[in-house]
């Protein structure tokens, strides 16, 4: 029989029974809508995780090292010039061609340090950090109260809850929760001024530097990152001066410190710019001081941020072949990815027990069928129908029942994500956190599950199909 | 009795039956339903297949249209045993070589009229177009026309039937094969149906097997009348009595 005509008569059959056809089909539909249904949340999850770590610039982040401090570390005295050679200083310059590789969006210096902030004349110590003006759209600074800051050179600060609550004098005592909200901190520090006080690192003509004068420098710059030391130190290359710098306050951040990237580990933010151009004493000066003292300024580490989380892999290569250490939470997201491919693959599992459900359905409705059409199989052979086309015409009903199954399981499934988002949305509003999709229908999986539903209905259609066309005409027309 | 398979000395046998048995088995019984029956059929020849109920008449039918397989012996039609076909074979001979026709009718009753008569078409894959105009045709000449949107339950039984036979002439057969075929009608239809085999017969050249238990509609219509019992062949006479449609005319 041709391929048109069968399915016109395979419609048309399915038509005539259509209570039970259709409840078969709706038992397919329903099956194929919880597959559907869980892994779109699999899919939604997985995306929304991959979106929030790529947001946080934990995976998409390179950082960089200048081998020369890893080797540095603990062993000061031990200095192997010959390795030396190889690895290289990680000035301004290499930044510069860190930033021209492909893939990589910007490559900006770690500059974190120790300094006083007074606020209404009293001093805080704390740790403070440059932020590039990409992080503008990062989860830490996104949707902050107040703004971020307005230019990469402005005299601003965002402050760091933690910190805010501190300069309010609200710390919580040890072991209590910090309730406060962010916003009801900002309002009264928001357009405040801070001064900053901070020991500035100023190039001096004399640069000779040997083994004492090192020393020497250590033990001044030591001092000279502490608050309220004026003190300049010519023999070491560089002198050190204390200077203020007047910063108003434009932000509250409530990001745990802690989960935020390497180099923004602070409690108070500055444009990365200006933390830039003040100059301050950084721990690495003490190193360069040792080996000479360079025009450019060097950095302990730079980050690189790379366009896409998969590029990272390639572009730490091509760092550490230009003679850098690397450091990237790569294989963090590695396993974080094999967790989201067993969570599908259980959602999967548990999807297709439905349409496995249906699938008996499928047989069920079929092989009724057969006893119900006995005496209409038997006529079509005895006209002439070969084994083949009965079986043909069992095996498009079934796969007809499975594709509208498919089709409208997608849409059923697709229909349920959207109202467990919009419900899970109107919850998290409620809770007065930001609305969030976890539910994603890729394309492929919306033909995969039609594809799939379809298939499975053929193979539940073989056993009927191939019993339909089995049956004996002079017995199935004796049949009343 | 043996045939000679060879196909040149009896290009003029449309069927040819030899030592054929179809045996059952029923529980502990074996039931001979067909035994040792030889026989053979010209080409255009009207033959009856009379017998009581149980006496294998229609279980010799079943073997020649092809829908049983014979326990042993042949059955030899257009040079091919039936007995060594595959199925897929067999089904196409049902299909081009032979019609048939039941007592009950046995149309499609989800189909209507046209579609019932369409549906060998449909396993002899030909076309739509061609496929109307044929389904046309077969309903005009047995007086359906009108009625081919209609389901069969909306028909009346010589309606049915009329159907049926257009269906069982719609691939142009050979062998017209007839199970009893005015048993579930009156005697008004039942001549209307007899009436249209023997048109067939006589202007289509149709080789007509019937089988019926009536033996007074075997000697109206049929020209050869065999007699089956207990599955075995007790007689095989010509009837000269059959009256021919000539003979009809010249009497109405």
């Amino acid at each position: 029989m041709k391929a048109y005509d069968l399915t016109e008569l395979a419609l048309r059959n399915l038509r005539e029974s259509s209570l039970r056809n259709s409840l078969t089909t709706i038992g397919i539909s329903v099956g194929v809508a919880s597959l559907v249904a869980m892994l779109s949340l699999g899919i939604g999850l997985q995306k929304l995780a991959t979106r929030r770590l790529v947001s946080s610039g934990l995976f998409d982040t390179v950082v960089v090292m200048s081998r020369r401090d890893l080797r540095g570390f603990g062993r000061d005295d031990e200095r192997n010039t010959a390795t030396a050679a190889e690895s290289r200083t990680l000035d301004e310059s290499s930044r510069q061609e860190i930033e021209r590789l492909p893939d990589v969006l910007e490559a900006y210096p770690d500059i974190r340090f120790i300094t006083e902030l007074r606020y209404l004349d009293k001093p805080h110590l704390t740790m403070v950090s440059g932020i590039p003006a990409s992080a503008r759209s990062s989860d830490a600074f996104a949707g902050i109260p107040g703004s971020f800051f307005s230019s990469d050179n402005a005299s601003e600060v965002i402050l760091q809850k933690s910190f805010a609550m501190e300069l309010l004098g609200k710390t919580p005592k040890p072991g209590q929760e910090d309730d406060i909200p962010v916003a009801e901190l900002a309002r009264p520090l928001l357009g405040q001024e801070l001064t900053m006080r901070y020991a500035q690192r100023m190039p001096s003509p004399s640069s000779t530097s040997d083994a004492s004068t090192a020393d020497a420098a250590k033990a001044k710059s030591g001092r000279a990152s502490a608050p309220n030391e004026n003190e300049s130190a010519p023999e070491a290359g560089y002198s050190v001066v204390s200077r203020e710098q007047k910063l108003k306050i434009v932000g509250v951040s409530d990001l745990d410190p802690d989960s935020m990237r390497g180099a923004a580990r602070a409690r108070a933010f500055l444009p990365l710019k200006l933390a830039e151009d003040l100059h301050v004493m950084q721990p690495s000066d003490l190193r360069d001081s040792m080996r000479g003292f360079s025009k450019q300024p060097t950095y302990s580490t730079i980050s690189v941020r790379v366009k896409n989380p998969k590029q990272v892999e390639a572009v730490e290569q091509v760092i550490k072949k230009m003679g850098f250490n690397t450091f990237s939470i790569l294989d963090a997201t590695r396993s974080l990815r094999q967790f989201f491919t067993i969570l599908d693959l259980f959602l999967g599992i548990f999807g297709s027990l439905a349409l496995a459900v249906a699938s008996i359905g499928i047989v069920n409705t079929l092989v009724m069928a057969i006893l119900e059409r006995r005496r209409e199989i038997g006529i079509m052979k005895a006209i002439g129908a070969s084994d083949g086309d009965v079986k043909k015409l069992f095996f498009a009903e079934a796969g007809a029942m499975g594709a509208l199954g498919g089709v409208v399981g997608v849409a059923l499934g697709w229909t349920i994500g959207h109202v467990i988002n919009l419900g899970t949305n109107i919850y998290l509003k409620r809770q007065a956190l930001p609305p969030e999709s976890f539910w994603s229908v890729p394309w492929w999986l919306v033909g995969a599950a039609i594809v799939f539903a379809f298939v499975v209905s053929l193979v539940s259609g073989l056993y009927p199909a191939a019993r339909a066309a089995r049956l004996d005409p002079v017995r199935a027309l004796r049949y009343e | 009795m043996t045939i000679d398979p060879n196909p040149s000395q009896n290009g003029s046998y449309a069927v040819r039956i030899a030592d054929l048995c179809r045996h059952y088995q029923m529980g502990e019984t074996l039931i001979r339903a067909v035994d040792g029956v030889s026989l053979q059929v010209g080409s255009g020849e009207f033959v009856a297949l009379l017998g009581s109920s149980g006496s294998g008449k229609s279980s010799l039918l079943n073997l020649i249209a092809g829908l049983d397989r014979p326990t042993s012996g042949a059955v030899i039609v257009e040079d091919r045993d039936l007995a060594r076909l595959s199925r897929e074979e067999l089904a196409k001979y049902r299909l081009r070589t032979v019609g048939m026709v039941f007592q009950s009718f046995n149309l499609v009753s989800r189909m209507t009229l046209a579609e019932n008569v369409e549906l060998p078409l449909r396993f002899a894959e030909v076309d739509r177009g061609q496929r109307s105009a044929l389904t046309r045709q077969a309903l005009e000449r047995v007086g359906l026309s009108g009625r081919t949107s209609h389901r069969p339950s909306e028909l009346s039984g010589g309606e049915q039937q009329r159907a049926a036979l257009a269906r069982a002439l719609i691939n142009q057969p050979k062998l017209l094969l007839a199970d009893e075929p005015t048993g579930n009608l009156d005697s008004h239809t039942g001549a209307e149906i007899m009436n249209f085999l023997r048109e067939f017969n006589e202007s289509l050249g149709m080789t007509i097997v019937m089988v019926t238990h009536e033996r007074t509609l075997a000697e109206r219509y049929a020209r050869r009348m065999i007699f089956l019992a207990d599955g075995k062949l007790t007689d095989d006479q010509p009837n000269s009595a059959a009256v021919n449609t000539s003979m009809l005319g010249e009497r109405g």
